[in-house]
């Protein structure tokens, strides 16, 4: 039945592109989890009113981030062309694709994580200061765990967007679903191969949403 | 709280440490032998800078506070208490003068020195300030993880606090599930939790309602009973200061303008605010139309307000008055409140009869130590 519908489709071609999806998916959402609490914590942190307040290194920061958050994905992979030779040797196969990944979504997840810091109730961190914590204890045991239904939301919200960039990652050579898409799809008029990654992806996207909806509704305590 | 916590919180067995500042050391060693006030602040001002100029938030203040008092700071938002009792712990740095809390000069220690001091220094606050993504055990444990306590006493000890503030069967519930009062006593326990020498208290129960607050303050009054512990607070409500204080200082546009006792401060208010705040509790609300309602109603007669302070609140006068003189009482409206150190009421009456007997009667009211103020004269 559904190799009447899809006769095209070689699964075992179609399996390896979503096993690529899902590797490049993530590795570059566990690196922009990271580099964007790091960026978003320093945002937060250096801005006006806040414990490091910096005035210089918060418009360095947030000048970075906005370019980088501006330039739109698939100009921002051929830009990182050479730094990603400099990096892996190679241009070609998943992990060529993923420098670029993560430079173009963790600027983006920034973002996100410095609005939920910016939510949290400035009340609270005063009153740990009024505890005698450390700068340290109030990012691990009151920043972050506060504002962590806003940190998983976000992160849900990133990551969709990044199977969607590996999708383009992958029409320029980085494999995955979109380059089966495009080249296998596409390019070879195969339309039942085209909808088959389309609906992988879209299965793919629904199951992480669903996942993010469940982790943030069981952390917040609100 | 056992007995030996209680004494372990004796002021000589904790002050051992040695400063390098000269100035820190001598406050530690007055501190010790007993010379010193437990918060002493001295000529503090605090000036912000912004664009459109200075503002000066606390202009001047000094205020010494012994241990084992409850002291308030009564003013109108914007009046510099917030800014004063931050002071205390550090929170805000004065521009002039010094801040010295059990020996150490808050105003003066940074970092490491001053995050020790802090733990001594606890606060409680108007919007309580708990951490939502923690249980009640949790948030009070916070304190106790900062302090770097041992998991298996931090339990016990979490167990005693939940007691002392009565919120047995709540310790697994989070913040969102618990009521404005129960909300802050997860505040006062926590705040107890590393046996502070002081408790800060920031309009603690501003966002209660009247019974919430009259709970709450009854906890404040018996922890201090019971522990020692001092207590400086900050409100806009004259019934604080007036259940709970022992002494109280009256702030305006960044000055104490008034300061003492509170029942002394009940009894002859100086400022127009203070008499203002005062009103506030012997006063209800409508007093002013009763009065012009009743001179209306009784154009005989004199009206008189009594001011009863402490002992003479609890005497029989009205008996004796009426048993001594030929005159017709009527009792308009009245109210006692209790303060810290004794009761303090008004009293309206309407005394009607030969006005050599009502005068000499009015003088028997005033050789009675009581206040009075003829309002009327029929």
């Amino acid at each position: 039945m559904v190799n009447e519908l899809f006769p095209n489709v070689k699964w075992d071609r179609m399996w390896e592109a979503t096993g690529e999806t899902l590797y490049m998916t993530g590795i570059s959402v566990l690196a922009t989890f990271i580099l964007g609490i790091l960026l978003g914590l320093l945002l937060f942190l250096t801005s006006k009113g806040n414990i490091w307040e910096n005035g210089f290194i918060n418009k360095i920061i947030s000048a970075f981030v906005n370019i980088f958050r501006s330039i739109p994905f698939i100009i921002l992979i051929v830009l990182l062309i050479p730094f990603t030779k400099l990096l892996l040797d190679t241009m070609i196969g998943e992990n060529a694709a993923l420098p670029a990944l993560i430079v173009g979504s963790a600027p983006f997840y920034a973002r996100m994580v410095e609005i939920g810091l910016r939510e949290i109730d400035k009340g609270v961190i005063e009153a740990a200061k009024s505890m005698g914590a450390k700068t340290s204890t109030i990012i691990f045991k009151v920043l972050l765990p506060e504002s962590m239904p806003a940190l998983v939301s976000g992160i849900t919200v990133t990551a969709i967007a990044l199977v969607g960039y590996t999708a383009m990652a992958g029409v320029i050579g980085a494999g995955g679903l979109g380059n089966l898409a495009y080249l296998d799809g596409f390019q070879r008029s195969r339309n039942d191969v085209t909808l088959m990654a389309t609906i992988i992806i879209l299965i793919i996207v629904f199951i992480l949403q669903i996942i993010g909806d469940l982790i943030t509704n069981k952390l917040d305590k609100r | 709280m056992n007995e030996n916590e209680l004494g372990a919180k004796d002021k000589f067995s904790k002050i051992v440490i040695a400063y390098n500042s000269g100035q820190i050391d001598e406050d530690n060693r007055k501190y010790a032998r007993g010379e010193q006030h437990l918060i002493s602040i001295q000529n503090v001002k605090k000036i912000y800078s912004s664009i459109r100029g200075k503002v000066t938030a606390v202009d001047d203040v000094s205020i010494e506070i012994n241990e084992g008092e409850i002291f308030g700071v009564i003013g109108y938002s914007g009046a510099g208490k917030s800014t004063l009792i931050r002071m205390l712990n550090g929170l805000e740095l004065p521009t002039e003068g010094s801040v010295t809390v059990a020996g150490k000069q808050v105003s003066k220690i940074r970092g490491n020195e001053l995050r020790k001091a802090r733990q001594e220094i606890s606060m409680i606050f108007q919007h309580f300030n708990l951490l939502w993504s923690r249980t009640v055990r949790e948030n009070i444990a916070f304190p106790l993880e900062i302090a770097g306590i041992p998991r298996s006493q931090r339990q016990k000890r979490v167990d005693e606090l939940i007691k002392l503030v009565g919120l047995e069967g709540r310790e697994d519930s989070y913040p969102s599930q618990l009521s404005g009062g129960q909300k802050q006593r997860v505040g006062i326990a926590r705040a107890l939790a590393n046996n502070p020498k002081v408790l800060l208290c920031d309009e603690a129960t501003s966002a209660l309602d009247p019974q919430t607050t009259d709970s709450i303050l009854d906890l404040l009054v018996d922890i201090n009973k019971r522990l020692g512990l001092t207590i400086v607070l900050i409100t806009h409500e004259m019934h604080v200061i007036r259940k709970i204080c022992h002494r109280v200082a009256v702030m305006e546009e960044g000055r104490v303008v008034e300061s003492g006792p509170v029942l002394e401060v009940f009894k002859n208010p100086q400022q127009q605010i203070t008499k203002r705040f005062v009103q506030q509790v012997t006063e209800p609300e409508e007093t002013k139309e009763t009065i012009e309602h009743l001179l209306e109603q009784y154009p005989q007669g004199t009206v008189v307000q009594l001011g009863f302070v402490g002992e003479s609140a609890e005497q029989p006068i009205m008996t004796n008055l009426i048993r001594k003189f030929d005159v017709t009482v009527n009792i308009l409206q009245g109210k006692i409140s209790q303060t810290q150190n004794g009761s303090y009421g008004t009293l309206f009456i309407h005394l009607d009869g030969n006005g050599t007997e009502v005068s000499n009667a009015i003088e028997f009211i005033r050789a009675q130590q009581v206040g009075v103020e003829v309002i009327k004269n029929g």
